[in-house]
This record gives structure tokens, C-alpha cells and sequence, in this order.
């Protein structure tokens, strides 16, 4: 302990260390990347002009490379895999951000121009003047915006009450054992997998056979929603149910408080903060369906703001049908189309920060 | 104190309120009401129960109601289902089924290239990357899929299409002996390929979130009984990663399959198809059409026995998607790691969003 030289943390200098012969230095993974970065980006401006995507791919197929063979030439066979695969993995990963920050990029860039006052607050579509026979667009979403939260507060209003109590029933009533419990809850995994489409059908079958055959209603958009959503709250608020203690449980039973007034005030307050976060991802996810309210609700560029009745525009769908049904004016059904996406995606990112902040804020002050 | 200790082992030893009130004053409060209460919340929540089985139920009735007219017509002579979208088609059959097939290939190319990336992200969060950030990068992949479906889909418009043309054109050139890269090539991109990797980005969150969970939960013992032995990083994933995890990878893949099945956007916005059966990766005009793809665009001009048709197809992507969703989870059910906590261990699937 006192003597320096065999202190086992502080090998003198200049002398091999038997442990560490036969590996290639610890930086070595930083050194290879600016290696191979500076000869592809070389390569590519030989071959043709530089370009970032060409670079980036070369960089990580040469890195791989001589990753490998580096460690196959100073180590071993075993370990030169190794490496490969953990240079694999971490190309993967990257791979899958460049999806994300492309596609917010891309959605931000083309509809931030959109993204004013007017588009918010007017409603768009065309006008035909009978005097100049033009027909002039006008570009606005203010239809799609009440559209979109009127469809999707119904559905949420129908959703969460029966998500909750289903949850409710298969966490706190059913034995692990019941038939029906298991049934469901393997049915609503399945429900989970349900294409939205499918939910958009259902719901127009449903009200073509009461309506009749212009069956097109917001209300309609919102039952198709609630197929989609209602497995996503049971999901969620089982989850958080089976977090509350057992002996909270024990406790309350033990004043002498019954079995539903025990859920309400201690179960489901205990649970709130996470059944909240999970109704806002919920929200989060159905408010960007787009088939089901498409096939429900169609479109249209009128203003209507009765769900009972003719159909409805909705974000998503002003988004679809700007591109794939534009009007006369292309150019200016696109740019629809693009602020329509800018403000959806706004909106997923507020129902989620939402959810952040309530998961933060309310969570039991008890727990750990 | 005495009185309450007792009321509270009674209740609480039959699990439900006692029989009959006990003498502690306190216990009396609404307790009539309460027992009364006790039942309608019972009936309630079973109810909801219930329902989420009648609705299920109803989507399939409601289906099938709504499509006999279209499957039962007689395509050859109905004038209304010789023109527009259904022109052209002896049944329903020979309609349903080239629609069928290309929901199937589109899937089937979003599998291949979705899932090896997607397993290999999961591997990254679970087993490579830092332990400080797993957390942070497991949130930035979930985050893909709270993206909207439309998004996506524009997105592949604009960046996809042009930035897959080049690839095609040399697929073409090169492999075009292959029937996969045979034909014309694209002009503008609206190819099966470019909706296919649209379909990868989108199944890429739901098979990692699934698959790193499973990874997370192999036993400690087992990894660290490899590496003991000498085992690299790699051979210890090899060894008892995988197999432990084997089945949970079979489902994340078919839960992956289920969702490119019915993704409708990606591919109505992105592709330009018409319905035959058709291998071909780089071709417009000659892709197959999916399912999906097809009622959304076609279902606002179509008239009434149109749409009833169109119904038919989603009765069919109906039963393949539930079938797909249904072996799935029957496989985690079965097989899942710890499969007597089953549903405790995708607890974590739920917070992913």
C-alpha cells in the first residue's frame, strides 16, 4: 500500500502493460469516424461534387470497414465482430433519427410560411365571381381546426369514460383468473391493431344504416375515433392502476370504506396524474388519424361547425386532400395542405408537453 | 379503537364491505347508499367490459352488412359496378384479390426493411448505448411515432420520391434482370419502393419499443454468466439475448406487419399504382394498389354498391390485420418471457407514444 511501485493503479511508465497488448487504443472509434469522413467527402468530390447524404453513407460503410479489419488484424476474429455488430447497431440508431429530424424539418420549413393569423382564423376553399368567371382560393383552416377538436372532444368524451371503467373492472374487480377479463384484455391488445381505416368503415356502415346513404357527420368521425382510442385509454389506465399500491387498497377496506368509493377516492386519486397523461397521448395519437375521419366525415371547405350532420374538415384530412384532391388553384391547395400538417404536428407536440407536465406536476407527492 | 380494528378486519378479511353494519358509529356514514353505489359502479365498469367486446363484435357486423351488396352483385352486368373505380372486374374476387396481394407485398417490403434497423435500435438502447442516455434516445425513437400518419406521407412526397430515383435508376439498370427491378423505371418516384421505406420508417417505433423491453428483461445472471466465460459484447447477445427473446421478436415483427398492413396514408399519398399483381419495386402505374391505399382514394367518388365494394376489400384487410394482431399476441400470451406476468411486462409500451 505505501510503496509506489506496487501500487497496481499506477503501472510505471515504459512498461507493457500484459492486459492491454493485442487491443486497439480506447479512442481508436473517434480517430477511424474522422478518417473515414475526411476519405469519402474526398471520394465524393472527386466522383461528382459534394453531396452530404453521399458522404454520410460512405463514412459509415468505411467505417465498418476498417473498424473491422483493424481489430481482425491487431486482435481477433471474435472481437473484430463484435465491433462490427456494435458499429452496426449505432448506424441503425442514427439511421432512424434521420427520419425524424427530415420530416419535422420538412414540415416545419414548407408551413411555417403558411403559419399566420389568417390561415388560423379564416376559413378556406374557393370562391367563383360569376362576373370575371375566376375562380379565386383562398387559404385557411380555421373549418379544419373546429373540425379536428370537435371530432376528437367527442371521442375523447366517449372514450374515456368506458377506457377508464373497463380498466377499472380488470384491474380492481375481475380475479386474474375470470374468463371475461382475460378475454378482454386480449381483445383490446388485439383492438389495438384494428388499421384505422377499418374503424372509418365501421363507422360508416354504422350510420349508413341509420342515416341512410349521405351518412357523413363529424359525429360519425368521432365513433370511428373511439374504436381507435378507447384500447389506448384501457391500455394506459391499466397500467396505472396496477402501480397504486395494494395497501392503500388495505387501508381504506380496513375503515370500513366499500369497494367503489375505495376506487374513486383512493385508487383513482392516487392514479390521476398517470390516467391523465395517458388520455393526452391518446388524444396525442387519434388527433392525427386521417382515413377513419376521412372515410366518416369526407372533406369539405365549407365552415360547419353542427357534427350532427354534413360533413366536416379536419386537420389531417385538409392535409391529405390538399395534395391528392387540390382545387383549382394547386399551388395554393398545397400550401393548405402544409399549414394544415405545421399545425397538427403543433398540436401533438402541445398534447404531449401537456402530458409531460402532468406526469411532472401531479404525480403522488408520496412516491418515492 | 378498539371498535375500528375490528370493522377493519372483518371487511377487509372477506375483501368486500361486512354484512352487516358493525357497531362503530363512523362505519354507518352512507353506508346504505354506498352498498348501492358499490353495485352501480360494478355494473358499470363489467358494462364497459362488455362493450369493448360488442363494439369489436359490431365492426365486424357492421362490415359485413354493409359489403354483401358489393361481394354478392353480379359485376358482369351491374352497370354501376362497371365503371369508375370497380370497371373492369369479373367479381368480387378478382377485384378483392390483386388489392389483397398488394397490401400483403407492400407490408411484406416494409418488414424487410423496417425490422432489421428496428431490432438493431433496440439492441443499441438496451445493450450499447450509454446507461445515463438510453433513456433520452429510447424517447427520441417513440417520438417517430407520434408523428401523424399524413405527415409521413407528405414527407415521402417531398423528400422520399426524388431522394429514391437515383437508387432506382441504377437497381434498374444493374439488377434489372431481377423481376423486382424490372420494367420503366420511375420518372417522378411514385414508387411501391418509396411507400415501402415510408412503411419502414413508420413500423420502426412499435417493433423497438416491444423488442427493447424484452431485451431489458433478460436475466442479469444470464448475460453476466457470458461475459464471465469470456464471451464478447456481441456473444453474450448471441448466446442469451436472443434466445431469450426470441419469441417476443417473432410478435414485435408481427405487430409491425399488422400496422404497415393498414397504414393507409403512406402509401395513398406516395405511390401510383394500379390494381394487378405485380412484383415490381421501381415502376409508377404498374405497382400493386393496397387495400387501404385503395378505399381512400377511390371512396369519395365511388357511389353507393361502389362503396360497398370498397367495404368488402376493408372487410378483407379487416380479418388479415386481426388474424396477423391476434398470432401475435397469442405468441407473447404463450411463449413471452415471465409469461405469468405477461401483462405487467409490456407495462412500459404504454408510456412509448
Amino acid at each position: 500500500m505505501t510503496s509506489p511501485a506496487i501500487d497496481p493503479t499506477r503501472p510505471t511508465q515504459g512498461i507493457q502493460n500484459s492486459l492491454a497488448t493485442g487491443q486497439l487504443p480506447r479512442l481508436i472509434n473517434v480517430w477511424v469516424v474522422l478518417g473515414a469522413l475526411l476519405v469519402s467527402a474526398g471520394v465524393i468530390t472527386l466522383i461528382g461534387g459534394f453531396n452530404i447524404t453521399g458522404t454520410l453513407v460512405l463514412t459509415g460503410l468505411l467505417y465498418l470497414i476498417a473498424i473491422t479489419v483493424a481489430s481482425a488484424l491487431v486482435e481477433n476474429g471474435r472481437k473484430a465482430v463484435d465491433r462490427l455488430v456494435r458499429g452496426l447497431v449505432t448506424v441503425a440508431f442514427l439511421l432512424a433519427l434521420i427520419p425524424l429530424v427530415s420530416t419535422l424539418w420538412t414540415v416545419v420549413s414548407k408551413g411555417i410560411g403558411q403559419l399566420n393569423w389568417s390561415f388560423i382564423s379564416q376559413t378556406g376553399g374557393s370562391s367563383f365571381n360569376a362576373e370575371t368567371l375566376e375562380v379565386t382560393q383562398r387559404v385557411g383552416a380555421w373549418q379544419a381546426i373546429v373540425g379536428t377538436l370537435e371530432i376528437t372532444g367527442i371521442a375523447t368524451l366517449i372514450s374515456v369514460p368506458i377506457g377508464i371503467l373497463t380498466a377499472i373492472y380488470l384491474v380492481e374487480y375481475a380475479q386474474p383468473t375470470n374468463l371475461l377479463r382475460r378475454v378482454v384484455t386480449f381483445l383490446v391488445d388485439v383492438m389495438t391493431g384494428i388499421p384505422s381505416i377499418v374503424a372509418g368503415l365501421f363507422a360508416f356502415a354504422l350510420f349508413t344504416l341509420i342515416v341512410g346513404p349521405k351518412a357523413f357527420s363529424g359525429f360519425s368521425a368521432s365513433v370511428a375515433l373511439c374504436v381507435l382510442m378507447i384500447p389506448i385509454v384501457v391500455r394506459s389506465t391499466e397500467e396505472m392502476l396496477r402501480l397504486v399500491p395494494m395497501d392503500l387498497r388495505e387501508a381504506s377496506y380496513a375503515l370500513g370504506v366499500n369497494r367503489s368509493l375505495t376506487i374513486i377516492k383512493v385508487v383513482l386519486r392516487t392514479a390521476v396524474s398517470g390516467i391523465i397523461t395517458g388520455v393526452m397521448l391518446a388524444i396525442a395519437r387519434v388527433i392525427g388519424e386521417t382515413a377513419p375521419i376521412f372515410i366518416a366525415a369526407s372533406f369539405t371547405d365549407n365552415f360547419n361547425a353542427n357534427p350532427f350532420s354534413g360533413p366536416m374538415q379536419t386537420l389531417p384530412v385538409l392535409a391529405y386532400s390538399g395534395i391528392k384532391f387540390p382545387g383549382q388553384d394547386i399551388d395554393a391547395s398545397n400550401d393548405a395542405a402544409w399549414g394544415a400538417a405545421l399545425l397538427l404536428v403543433l398540436l401533438v407536440v402541445v398534447f404531449n408537453l401537456i402530458a409531460r407536465i402532468v406526469a411532472a406536476l401531479f404525480s403522488p407527492k408520496s412516491g418515492r | 379503537m378498539t371498535d375500528s380494528t375490528t370493522v377493519a378486519t372483518s371487511s377487509a378479511s372477506e375483501g368486500a364491505p361486512g354484512p352487516a353494519p358493525r357497531q362503530g358509529g363512523r362505519a354507518l356514514t352512507g353506508k346504505g347508499s354506498g352498498r348501492a353505489g358499490d353495485k352501480v359502479f360494478l355494473g358499470l365498469s363489467s358494462g364497459s367490459a362488455w362493450l369493448i367486446m360488442v363494439i369489436l363484435a359490431g365492426v365486424a357486423i357492421f362490415l359485413i352488412i354493409r359489403s354483401l351488396p358489393g361481394i354478392a352483385a353480379n359485376w358482369e352486368t351491374s352497370s354501376e359496378l362497371n365503371s369508375g373505380p370497380t370497371a373492369g372486374f369479373a367479381n368480387f374476387w378478382a377485384y378483392a384479390g390483386p388489392l389483397l396481394w398488394g397490401t400483403i407485398w407492400a407490408a411484406f417490403i416494409a418488414l424487410i426493411l423496417g425490422t432489421p434497423v428496428a431490432i438493431g435500435i433496440a439492441l443499441f438502447i438496451s445493450h450499447y448505448a450509454p446507461r445515463r442516455l438510453a433513456g433520452a434516445l429510447g424517447y427520441l425513437v417513440d417520438l417517430l411515432a407520434a408523428v401523424p400518419s399524413v405527415v409521413f406521407g407528405l414527407w415521402g412526397i417531398i423528400v422520399i420520391r426524388p431522394f429514391l430515383l437515383p437508387l432506382e435508376e441504377f437497381l434498374n439498370t444493374y439488377l434489372g434482370w431481377l423481376p423486382f427491378f424490372s420494367g420503366t423505371v420511375s420518372r417522378s418516384g411514385s414508387t411501391i419502393l418509396a411507400g415501402g421505406v415510408v412503411l419502414a420508417v413508420m413500423i420502426l417505433p412499435i417493433i423497438t419499443s416491444i423488442t427493447r423491453e424484452i431485451f431489458l428483461q433478460t436475466p442479469r445472471l444470464h448475460e453476466e454468466a457470458a461475459l464471465a466465460l469470456g464471451a464478447t459484447r456481441w456473444e453474450m447477445i448471441k448466446l442469451s439475448v436472443f434466445p431469450y427473446a426470441r419469441s417476443g421478436m417473432v410478435s414485435a415483427t408481427l405487430l409491425g406487419l399488422g400496422r404497415a398492413l393498414g397504414e393507409t396514408m403512406a402509401i395513398a399519398l406516395i405511390i401510383s399504382p394500379s390494381i394487378l399483381f405485380s412484383l415490381t419495386l421501381v415502376t409508377e402505374g404498374e405497382n400493386s394498389q393496397t387495400i387501404a391505399a385503395n378505399i381512400a382514394t377511390n371512396f369519395p367518388i365511388a357511389t353507393d354498391l361502389q362503396r360497398s365494394a370498397l367495404t368488402g376489400t376493408g372487410l378483407m384487410l379487416f380479418v388479415v390485420s386481426f388474424a396477423v394482431n391476434f398470432i401475435a399476441r397469442w405468441i407473447v400470451a404463450r411463449t413471452g418471457p415471465g409469461a405469468t406476468r405477461k401483462t405487467r411486462t409490456r407495462t412500459p409500451k404504454a408510456k412509448t407514444a
